[in-house]
């Protein structure tokens, strides 16, 4: 790396890619910059290393999810008996352009505007890459989500400053503008199964009575006082299917339990919050019990009972990923718990009382995004005001 | 007298701890030097000339604003030198020792802050709010007297205080007649400090547990419009001394510590010593090291060519770079790549094993990513950073109101070191400090 070097700095023949080059060698080599002044020594833990956990957080979530639209397209064309790991490679081949393009584009333009900025390439898109093709449905073109992912890096992002200064989590307003520019590919039946093949993998035409709603869409649709799940070829579906992440929704979503794996690591490395990840649930419980001791026909989600609630959808994936990413939370203490409580309160209030939308995660984060610095304005207030005081009672 | 249980901050073990407490006597040093740079808040005009005669004692500049601020000598000598730097910033007073003992014998009989400022041992207190030389004529409400070090490697006072023990009670009586308030005295559990006149507090728990502006916070906080000093109980026993004998003792102990250093011990030494002097049979290979004089959070980089620093009592020797070009050292899954977050596996086998560390910083310097890594490193109650971003953006009417009076930039230390996004607090807390004094004055 160090003979290549010179050409990449000011006056090389390829000063234009110097960014790209500090990305690289960072990448690979801890650097041997040292302190300059202020403390001597560092901890060894930074940003790279904290983004990357999260990535490994989301692992299993996503290795689920292949396999999920693997065994969800095998069902839907009848072929319900194919072997698991021909059920994860079809799942891989579908989710495979998502992930490329999806990194292909954000981290392009944080490359370009690195080099604009003439700033180190930073990591937050790591993340950010892998949150996007796990929320985005599976049917969704890529053209769509490379849009989407464009808009959401430079409008959501970088206006703002880049790594560390954005007001919404990124990765939700891609799937926002997805779901508000091309709210017919988002929902539905078509949305959440992959039924086509796969780069010439799984070939066969959709059985009778297939449907591929998701549970979520089911319940919004339903009509009369009886609410009866049904999984995509119509049979009855347990709620252990849900908590497994046999169902159809997009691929990260799916399995509670992979996401709860996720949570550990994110718990027991300290990165999320875990005032917020419990402060989500418990919000969703009781705004979910509350919901369901009033049921209504009108609200046919008031029908679901408040486990339920948190099992399907998005909620899960939403409370352990999304809602914790610290940039974007709130982050007083005190702060924390109300933030979380009220995108658990709010993400179920939508699903149930705003039939115009079946699920409420993603608004109910962008909201609370929205509302993380008040939360904390409130917070800090009451500190400073504490101050004050004992200030004024010193005379 | 009141327990103070502190649940925040971290101790980092380092390798190169002093064993045992011998003390080893240095050489009579080949040169003495001042350095303006330690007594943040005195601008120098210069008293004595290259090539003149000083005792020890005797002041070398003054304060251009407060001509009664005096920085003296510690040794009898020649000035040899006035080192300047860009803009004829003074960047050290070089003296020759002429190994006389000719000193200056102070009158005690008149009002103290007239015999400290004389005395050169004004200079070695500090106020909050700013984290400078106390201003003269100002009365402090309080006196707050930090009887341990808690910081990496830091040398045990008890050892340093040493025979200058008995001079406590004296200096506690002189400042108890500078202030309205009292004099605290923070001790360590089982530190036996004999302070009549003095509130003596015991503090549990780790770094910062020791510096003596956390320890004011959490008896009674600085305000707006309060003015505090800080000091250790060196400072204070030598207040003590110049009042019982009419002389300032400028004699030290310095732990060299570190993990480049042979044989970590005390070393008896005069303030501003060379180091060659102190250092030497001490350490190895001082190419690949870097010798810091303090410790490794607030102390300041140093040349083997240079000399000893405020506060005179310690000096660290690590490696420079003990891993060059470390092949993805993010991806590590090394044990011994230490961190005290639980991304890395180092807890696994604890935290409490003394460590290798070098002087890298590991990682590129970020927007602040994660949430609550200062506070649970400042056990005052602050929202660190919040504080920070006020700081860093300027709006002083917010620095007032999060507390930037209460803190000094030794206080972020800590929170720098464990700082996963490695932005430079410390310098970002004194750019603060000095813009809201410029500001207020």
């Amino acid at each position: 790396m160090n003979k290549i070097e010179p050409s990449f700095r000011p006056g090389g023949k390829l000063a234009k890619l110097e960014s790209v080059y500090d990305g690289m060698e960072t990448f690979l080599f801890t650097p041997n910059t040292t302190s300059r002044l202020g403390v001597h020594i560092h901890d060894g833990n930074d940003l790279k290393r904290t983004m990357i956990t999260v990535v490994v957080a989301l692992l299993p979530a996503l290795l689920f999810g292949m396999y999920n639209i693997g065994y969800q397209h095998y069902l839907a064309i009848g072929q319900s008996q194919t072997g698991w790991f021909t059920m994860f490679l079809y799942g891989l081949l579908a989710l495979l352009p998502v992930i490329v393009v999806s990194y292909g584009v954000g981290l392009g333009i944080e490359f370009i505007s690195a080099q604009i900025h003439h700033k180190e390439i930073q990591e937050g898109f790591l993340v950010t890459g892998i949150l996007i093709p796990l929320i985005v449905p599976i049917n969704t073109p890529l053209w769509m989500t490379a849009i989407a992912t464009a808009f959401a890096v430079i409008f959501a992002k970088e206006v703002f400053g880049g790594t560390g200064m954005n007001i919404f989590n990124v990765a939700l307003i891609t799937r926002a503008f997805l779901f508000f520019a091309y709210p017919s590919r988002m929902s539905g039946d078509e949305a959440f199964v992959k039924v086509d093949s796969a780069f010439g993998m799984g070939q066969g035409t959709v059985v009778d009575g297939f449907t591929g709603a998701t549970p979520l869409g089911q319940v919004a649709t339903n009509v009369g006082d009886n609410l009866q799940l049904t999984n995509i070829l119509g049979e009855p579906m347990s709620a252990m299917d849900a908590v497994i992440g046999l169902i159809p929704g997009s691929p990260g979503e799916t399995s509670m339990i992979a996401i709860l794996i996720g949570a550990a690591l994110l718990l027991i490395t300290g990165i999320a919050s875990w005032r917020i990840m419990c402060s989500v649930f418990v919000g969703g419980l009781a705004m979910g019990a509350l919901a369901h001791a009033l049921p209504s026909a009108t609200y046919p989600a008031s029908m679901l009972d408040p486990v339920s609630q948190l099992c399907l959808g998005g909620f899960a994936f939403g409370a352990v990923f999304m809602a914790t990413d610290p940039v974007t939370g709130a982050r007083t203490k005190v702060g924390q718990y109300i933030y979380g409580l009220l995108i658990g309160v709010f993400a179920i209030l939508i699903r149930v009382y705003n039939s115009g939308y079946p699920e409420g995660m993603m608004l109910a984060i962008l909201l609370m995004n929205a509302f993380a610095p008040l939360i904390d304005h409130c917070v800090v207030s009451s500190n400073i005001k504490r101050r004050a005081r004992r200030a004024a009672t010193k005379e | 007298m009141a327990t103070v249980r502190l649940k925040k901050g971290f101790d980092i073990q380092l390798l190169g701890a002093i064993s045992d407490n011998a003390v080893v006597a240095a050489a009579q040093p080949q040169s003495v030097a001042v350095v303006p740079d330690d007594f943040h808040g005195v601008i120098p005009r210069m008293e004595k000339k290259e090539g003149e005669h000083v005792s020890a004692g005797e002041p070398l500049y003054h304060d251009k604003n407060y001509e009664a601020i005096k920085v003296v000598s510690p040794v009898s000598g020649t000035v040899k030198e006035v080192r300047r730097g860009e803009r004829r910033h003074i960047d050290a007073i070089v003296i020759s020792p002429d190994g006389g003992d000719a000193a200056v014998t102070h009158d005690v009989k008149r009002p103290p802050e007239e015999v400290l400022l004389e005395s050169g041992l004004w200079v070695m207190m500090r106020q909050r709010p700013y984290d400078v030389v106390p201003v003269p004529g100002v009365r402090p409400r309080d006196i707050f007297v930090t009887a341990f070090d808690s910081a990496p490697l830091a040398p045990n006072l008890d050892i340093v205080l040493g025979d200058k023990r008995k001079y406590i009670a004296k200096g506690v009586e002189v400042l108890n007649g500078m202030t309205d308030g009292k004099v605290y005295i923070g001790v360590r559990e089982n530190q036996n400090i004999d302070a009549p006149g003095a509130e003596v507090n015991t503090f549990v728990g780790p770094h910062p547990a020791g510096n003596a502006g956390i320890q004011a916070a959490n008896i009674k906080p600085v305000n707006k419009g309060d003015t505090v000093w800080t000091m250790d109980i060196i400072t204070l026993a030598r207040i003590g001394e110049l009042f019982t004998t009419g002389k300032v003792s400028h004699d030290t102990l310095v732990a060299v510590t570190g993990e480049m250093v042979q044989q970590p011990c005390y070393i008896s030494t005069v303030m501003g010593a060379d180091l060659e002097t102190v250092l030497k049979n001490e350490t190895t290979n001082l190419a690949q090291s870097r010798i810091i004089c303090g410790n490794v959070l607030t102390g300041v980089k140093v040349e083997a060519t240079q000399w000893l620093r405020t506060p005179y009592r310690h000096i660290t020797v690590i490696p420079e770079i003990n891993k060059p070009d470390e092949f993805m050292g993010w991806a590590s899954l090394c044990p011994s790549r230490f961190s005290i977050y639980r991304t890395f596996t180092t807890w696994l086998g604890g935290l409490k094993k003394p460590v290798s560390f070098d002087s890298r910083i590991k990682g590129g310097e970020r927007a602040i990513v994660r949430t609550g890594e200062y506070d649970a490193m400042l056990p005052m109650d602050i929202y660190g950073e919040f504080l920070i971003k006020a700081i860093i953006s300027g709006d002083i009417d917010k620095m007032e109101q999060l507390g930037i009076y209460e803190i000094a930039p030794e206080d972020f230390a800590l929170a720098e070191f464990a700082d996963t996004s490695k932005l430079e607090l410390q310098h970002i807390v004194r750019e603060g400090l000095d813009k809201l004094r410029a500001e207020m004055s």
